[in-house]
């Protein structure tokens, strides 16, 4: 294989716009569990990607001031998967649950401490008129930080 | 993607919720809606049978904490019925594994209940 070839076999993307709205969830799930499947990820870390995934659109669904669509870019590298879950609302994920009543803001707590704890690198980056990535990178077992 | 609920009664005043399929932010409400009638009912003494869930996320698991808050006010409890090592998963490093009674089968569940 030339070097070309190899290049495109090594990081290859796939992008998904959804509708904002819950029942899109599963399909953005499905299409994260499938680019991790390609990776060769064991089957306990492609579901640790689909939840991953599916909290970070829920965490935008709930969100009062999300954007009409959810935007999923996954990038697939030879040892490890980047996603990016774009939400074009304006909004600010760490003072969202200020706003939230105690339940709704423990629920969403919980769906950022499990997405943090399932993927291996997440940062943030908000953007007063673009809107917010939440940005995960989950790595294949045994590949360097 | 769907999830199937049924509800059955069992001895001793307890109610069992069956539930097969996802639990998801689409999903949770038809689960809420089973466990908080339930409760609004009178009911007390969950078992919850987690067996056939393929997935859960925190909307669900912040479904079956909200019923344990309402049962527990009343001196009641859920008890939960899980296999599926993923779905296990979920509630170690959430720390659940504390708050509810996870067993392997539904007698275990029962018999559990305070």
């Amino acid at each position: 294989m030339n070097q070309a070839l190899e290049n495109a076999a090594s990081s290859e993307v796939v992008e998904l716009r959804i509708p904002a709205r819950a029942e899109w969830v599963a399909l953005a799930r499905l299409a994260a569990a499938t680019v991790a499947n390609r990776l060769r990820f064991s089957i306990e870390e492609i579901e640790d990607v689909k939840l991953a995934i599916a909290e970070a659109c829920t965490a935008v669904i709930q969100h009062e001031d999300h954007g009409e669509f959810i935007q999923l870019r996954c990038e697939a590298a030879q040892d490890s998967l980047r996603v990016r879950v774009h939400d074009s609302g304006r909004h600010d994920v760490a003072t969202d649950h200020q706003r939230m009543n105690f339940d709704e803001a423990r629920i969403a707590g919980l769906g950022i401490f499990l997405i943090r704890t399932l993927m291996d690198e997440v940062s943030y980056d908000v953007h007063p008129q673009l809107g917010t990535d939440l940005l995960m990178v989950k790595r294949l077992a045994g590949a360097p930080a | 993607m769907d999830i199937k609920v049924s509800v059955r009664e069992a001895p001793g005043d307890c109610y069992v919720v069956d539930l097969s399929g996802e639990i998801d932010v689409y999903t949770s409400p038809k689960v809420k809606d089973a466990v908080g009638g339930l409760i609004d009912r009178g009911v007390y003494h969950l078992v919850i049978n987690l067996e056939k869930v393929r997935y859960i996320d925190s909307t669900g698991l912040g479904v079956l904490i909200g019923g344990l808050k309402r049962v527990r006010e009343h001196g009641g409890s859920v008890n939960l019925v899980c296999t599926n090592p993923q779905i296990r998963k979920i509630f170690d490093i959430t720390g659940l594994v504390k708050i509810f009674g996870i067993f392997d089968n539904e007698d275990a569940a029962m018999k559990a209940l305070v």
